[in-house]
């Protein structure tokens, strides 16, 4: 909503400078969104007279004009096309400064000495017209200051209001809510009764009453095609934000914003039979003001003659029956559209005007009478004519009504946490022109009962009631207190780990946060797990942006690139955030947590020459985090995924519960080419919820009995996995073994191919008793004969 | 009177004591240990011999030999002792390192900004006894909208600038719909902050299409717009840890009633007017209100009963305000060198 400060300041005008007045709108919760200068910074410019033109001798599109400015004739050489004698202009004097820091200086212009110059809008920061100079109201005195003539030193506000201050869409209702803060009165223009000269009238039929409940109509005889809207109206829609486009749409938007209710002015003479205001119907169509044709749906309502529709009701008016050059009879519409009949219709057919605006945030269901009167009289005032009576249809059975809400002291107090007088009550209520209807004293409480005015629409339940009184009473007023509650203690299950600790163990391994968006390019998506189908967004801001992440490695492997193309060299990352994966059981929506390395395993130092990471320092970094947050004993089975290297790519199980937590691996090396990572990257993927479930921790007693170790030096085949060693010792020695270590593994020089050469460190120990030499020589030769058996192993 | 075997005791401790003057390490002081005072050394063998005199005259003899013996203890042990400093000071030497040097390590990681915020955030609140909930981002239309007093078509809903599958279901606009499966899923007393992630079709400077928020919720018996601005004001000036001016504006949403937007004085110029704040001296930080009853009764709770407060604020706003990052679109884009910088 824009509007000139000073037509607001005709009907109310605080003690307040513009500073104070736009500061007390934003606190009371029209928020102001800016203060603009309706005119640029000028001087020396007046209002002067064109007395007479000569085509310049020497240059065809250049005038010569004498010029009246009050005191004397100056010659102007002037290119404006629309320059002509009798018109009163904007005339820069010599000496004259103009906004865009110009100063005028007398010139010579194809030989003819000019004296000044006569200015456009755009010349003067008014408007963006260029195309002639301003012509200015006949009235105007020569030699009057132009800011002062058109009262130029003015600003438009805008505010930025929210839908429910459909009541503050208008000079009016913005106008209501200054009076009331500042508790001045408002001076409403005389709005006169125009009585008809003519008997003229258009049938109106309401088929869809809840839809209309009301249309008031008016027919306006022989209106003058030729005129033009003066310049004050004009002027006053400028600073609105509005354009000039011909009298009669002029006076209903300006009408429109003085009031808030919008208006539609159709061309009685194409119009046919009679309006009949109805919801749309199969093989209806229409073609609207801006050119575009559409083919309403059936929740649509329209305005609609013998011959079809003719308007989008409330949103925009049809193309057939608009007002144009040679319109002589008008109809007036002036009609209230239910809020919810209206409620999406614009933004259905991509429209957004300000009549549906206002519809859709509702309008005063009483203003259209009042409406009507003032754009008639109007209209008379710029084009004549002759008016035709009022001719009011409705159903009162569909019109809003003034509904009783009603709020007790005690309830008013508690919610906002205030004391209050029942007086200052009262004096609110009345400030609000709220009519109590009821004031019951019971006990020590006063119950009010009230009836908002039409124009507070909002006012429906006993919440609105608290909200107009802490409104009023000042937002700021209400003395802030810390709330009380009863101390109640909180414990956080055992077996659940936070998100935090997690974040904060990926943090101390050295790993960096990153936060990428949930949604990506499908291609990316596609190339980390081909086949998924992700759930996509109907209306994605861009195709890039569209693809719900199915997993928090594309994400992370887009950002690797990133940095990388950025000379990272190094890169340690995590994220944890909802993976989205479509499945027959719906969408399912899990926390995950994924990371990536690549570049050397530690920053590059003095000490040690660079490596390059490997799958193992990925795992190690995994095994490290999962015993930390109680998982131990982790199986690494071999998958095949197509984003990860085929030989190196694992599922992360619990050796004991069999549950899975993740996967990692080597990227597939095309991936790592595709993305320009510049060398091999490792990924990871764990499952949260999972991972953040541990059991209790169990405690068992200390043996006081000595361990010992036993080494053995092992060949195997080569294709056996590490994994089973342990697991085969594990078997055959039970709980004497208490801990297991593969300490070296060999293959190359003096090692057959096909075989490996392992070492492993057997600790053994027994909870009751110490180990003799001949038990751990039987332990090992047990643990010996187990892995020749299940593994092949034969001792060095 | 010197006694005969005194000469002859003499010359054997001023030769050892060359001897041990000579000697260049801890062997050589052996060796001479042994020649003089060993099982066969020289000053043992004399003691060996007093058998051989007159009674009378081995006490006086002993003693001599004893001395002796004594002296040449002491300047062994003596030799031995600066010699092992020696040694040490030598060792120790060996060893001395470049303390200069960095050490061998893995590289530090860090949290991102907007996680440290929202954890800042949520400290403050669970202190006072509130719970961190989360929930589903791709979220119906009843939770996101109906649920909190915004039915189809409602103009707030042009507020929201919603993304949306094609199943009619939706990326959540705000934490809101969190707040109400858990007066779905609870009994008051409720006080609960939800963050995470949400969505708004919306790009530039200040927007992105996902950005955080937090939003928090009380009910109660006895909950009031006084207690609301008490939450509110401590909040913000225990999250900036300063005394700020806070000022409640009337506001609109659909789910509170009283509705108010916050302003916290700019916490860049303290009010002043700056770059930050737009030179307006406040910075709007927050949406809040009492929750509208229509939503209190929607997810069964009486509104006659109960009363509640709720508030909202952005993540990564805060995130900004806190670290003074002037572009949002550099929390998401992940790169190092930025994220480096929040350690």
């Amino acid at each position: 909503m824009k509007f000139s400060e000073s037509w607001l300041r005709e009907w109310v005008d605080p003690a307040l400078d513009r500073d104070g007045l736009t500061e007390q709108l934003t606190m009371a919760g029209l928020e102001v969104d800016g203060v603009e200068p309706v005119a640029g910074e000028f001087s020396d410019v007046v209002v002067a007279e064109v007395r007479g033109v000569e085509p310049h001798p020497d240059a065809d599109k250049l005038s010569v004009c004498e010029v009246y400015d009050g005191d004397a004739i100056n010659r102007v050489v002037c290119g404006a096309p629309n320059v002509r004698a009798g018109l009163f202009v904007a005339y820069a004097r010599v000496g004259a400064r103009l906004p865009d820091g110009m100063k005028i200086r007398r010139a010579k212009l194809r030989g003819i000495e000019s004296f000044g110059m006569l200015c456009s809008d755009r010349e003067l920061a008014i408007g963006d017209d260029h195309d002639g100079i301003m012509e200015l109201p006949a009235g105007l005195t020569p030699g009057a200051d132009l800011r002062e003539a058109l009262a130029l030193d003015d600003s438009r506000i805008e505010l930025d209001l929210t839908p429910n201050r459909g009541d503050c869409l208008s000079i009016r209702g913005v106008a209501r809510e200054v009076a009331l803060l500042n508790d001045v009165p408002l001076t409403e223009p005389q709005i006169p009764v125009v009585a008809p000269t003519c008997d003229a009238s258009f049938p109106v039929r309401l088929s869809d009453p809840s839809g209309c409940p009301r249309y008031l109509g008016r027919v306006i005889r022989g209106i003058d095609p030729q005129a033009s809207s003066p310049r004050w109206l004009v002027e006053k829609l400028r600073r609105a934000g509005l354009r000039e486009i011909d009298p009669t749409v002029d006076v209903t938007n300006y009408v429109m914003l003085e009031l808030g209710q919008p208006m539609h002015a159709f061309d009685l003479a194409r119009l046919s039979g009679g309006i009949d205001v109805r919801m749309a119907r199969a093989g209806d169509r229409l073609t609207l003001l801006d050119g575009r044709e559409i083919e309403p749906d059936a929740e649509t309502l329209l305005i609609t003659d013998d011959s079809g529709p003719v308007a989008l009701a409330g949103v925009m008016g049809g193309e057939r029956s608009g007002i144009g050059a040679n319109t002589e009879d008008v109809f007036l519409e002036c009609a209230f559209f239910d809020q919810l009949a209206l409620a999406g219709t614009a933004r259905r057919y991509g429209l957004h005007t300000d009549a549906s605006h206002r519809y859709e945030r509702g309008v005063d269901f009483e203003l259209q009478e009042l409406a009507v009167e003032r754009a008639t009289a109007l209209l008379l005032e710029v084009c004549g004519g002759e008016p035709g009576p009022i001719v009011v249809t409705e159903d009162r059975n569909h019109l809003p009504e003034r509904r009783e809400v009603a709020v007790g002291l005690a309830r008013l107090e508690k919610l906002l946490g205030i004391r209050i007088d029942a007086a200052e009550v009262d004096r609110i209520f009345a400030q609000l022109q709220f009519e109590v209807t009821d004031r019951a004293l019971d006990d020590d409480d006063v119950r009010w009962t009230i009836r908002a005015p039409s124009h507070r629409f909002d006012i429906a339940i006993e919440a609105d009631l608290v909200e107009e009184v802490c409104r009023v009473y000042g937002y700021n007023n209400v003395e802030a207190r810390r709330p009380s509650q009863p101390l109640a203690l909180g414990s956080v299950a055992i077996e659940q780990t936070s998100d935090r600790r997690l974040r904060e163990l990926l943090v101390d391994l050295g790993y960096q946060e990153t936060i990428s968006y949930s949604f990506l390019d499908p291609v990316l998506v596609d190339a980390v797990e081909p086949g998924m189908a992700p759930l996509t967004l109907a209306n994605p801001m861009s195709v890039d942006l569209s693809a719900m992440r199915t997993s928090l490695l594309p994400g992370l492997i887009d950002g690797a690139r990133r940095n990388v193309a950025r000379q990272a060299d190094r890169l340690r990352l995590f994220e944890i955030g909802l993976s989205f994966t479509p499945g027959e059981q719906g969408l399912q929506q899990t926390q995950m947590v994924a990371g990536l390395i690549l570049g050397s395993r530690a920053p590059e130092s003095w000490s040690a020459p660079a490596q390059g990471v490997d799958f193992f320092d990925l795992k190690g970094d995994i095994e490290r985090l999962l015993e930390q947050l109680g998982w131990a004993g982790l199986n690494a089975e071999p998958i095949d995924h197509p984003a990860l290297h085929p030989g190196q790519a694992a599922r992360l199980v619990d050796a004991t519960a069999q549950v899975t937590l993740g996967r990692m691996g080597r990227l597939h090396p095309q991936l790592e080419e595709r993305f320009e990572l510049g060398g091999p990257a490792f990924v990871f993927e764990l499952d949260c919820a999972t991972i953040l479930t541990r059991t209790k921790p169990a405690f068992s007693p200390l043996s006081r009995f000595p361990r010992v170790r036993r080494d053995l030096a092992l060949l195997v085949a080569r294709s056996l996995p590490g994994a089973k060693l342990e697991q085969v010792c594990r078997e055959a020695l039970a709980e004497n073994l208490v801990h297991f270590t593969l300490f070296d593994v060999y293959t190359g020089k003096g090692i057959d191919s096909n075989e490996k050469s392992v070492a492993l460190g057997l600790t053994l120990q027994s909870p009751s008793a110490t180990l003799t030499d001949a038990e751990i020589g039987a332990f090992v030769d047990r643990a010996v004969a187990a892995l020749a058996d299940q593994c092949g192993a034969r001792l060095r | 009177m010197s006694h005969p075997i005194a000469a002859e005791v003499d010359a054997l401790v001023a030769r050892a004591l060359d001897e041990v003057a000579a000697a260049d390490g801890t062997a050589a002081l052996d060796t001479v240990r042994v020649r003089y005072l060993g099982k066969k050394g020289a000053l043992t063998a004399l003691l060996k011999q007093l058998g051989k005199l007159a009674a009378d005259e081995r006490p006086a003899a002993g003693a001599l030999i004893n001395a002796g013996k004594e002296s040449l203890q002491q300047a062994l042990t003596s030799a031995g002792d600066a010699l092992a400093a020696e040694q040490l000071a030598e060792s120790l030497a060996r060893d001395r390192v470049d303390i200069t040097l960095p050490g061998r390590r893995q590289s530090a990681g860090s949290l991102h900004p907007v996680t440290q915020v929202l954890d800042r955030i949520s400290d403050i609140f669970v202190r006072a006894g509130y719970d961190v909930v989360a929930g589903p981002e791709v979220e119906d239309d009843y939770h996101n909208f109906e649920a909190l007093n915004i039915p189809p078509h409602h103009p707030a809903r042009a507020m929201h600038d919603t993304f949306y599958f094609g199943d009619g279901s939706l990326l959540r606009t705000h934490t809101s719909p969190v707040q109400v499966r858990v007066m779905e899923d609870s009994e008051p007393p409720i006080r609960v902050i939800c963050p995470g992630r949400v969505y708004r079709r919306d790009s530039d400077l200040t927007h992105t299409p996902m950005f955080h928020q937090v939003e928090g919720l009380v009910v109660d018996t006895d909950v009031s717009f006084a207690d609301l601005k008490g939450t509110v004001i401590d909040f913000l000036q225990r999250f900036f840890e300063r005394d700020l001016a806070v000022r409640f504006r009337p506001s609109y949403f659909p789910f509170t009633e009283p509705s108010a937007e916050v302003d916290v004085a700019c916490v860049h110029c303290g009010g002043a007017g700056c770059r930050v704040c737009s030179h307006t001296g406040w910075l709007e930080v927050m949406g809040c209100g009492l929750v509208h009853p229509n939503v209190l009764s929607m997810s069964g709770i009486d509104p006659q009963v109960y009363s509640g407060y709720a508030f909202g604020f952005g993540g990564d706003r805060l995130a900004m305000l806190l670290y003074e990052v002037d572009d949002l679109r550099l929390f998401f884009d992940n790169d190092v060198r930025f994220l480096e910088q929040f350690r």
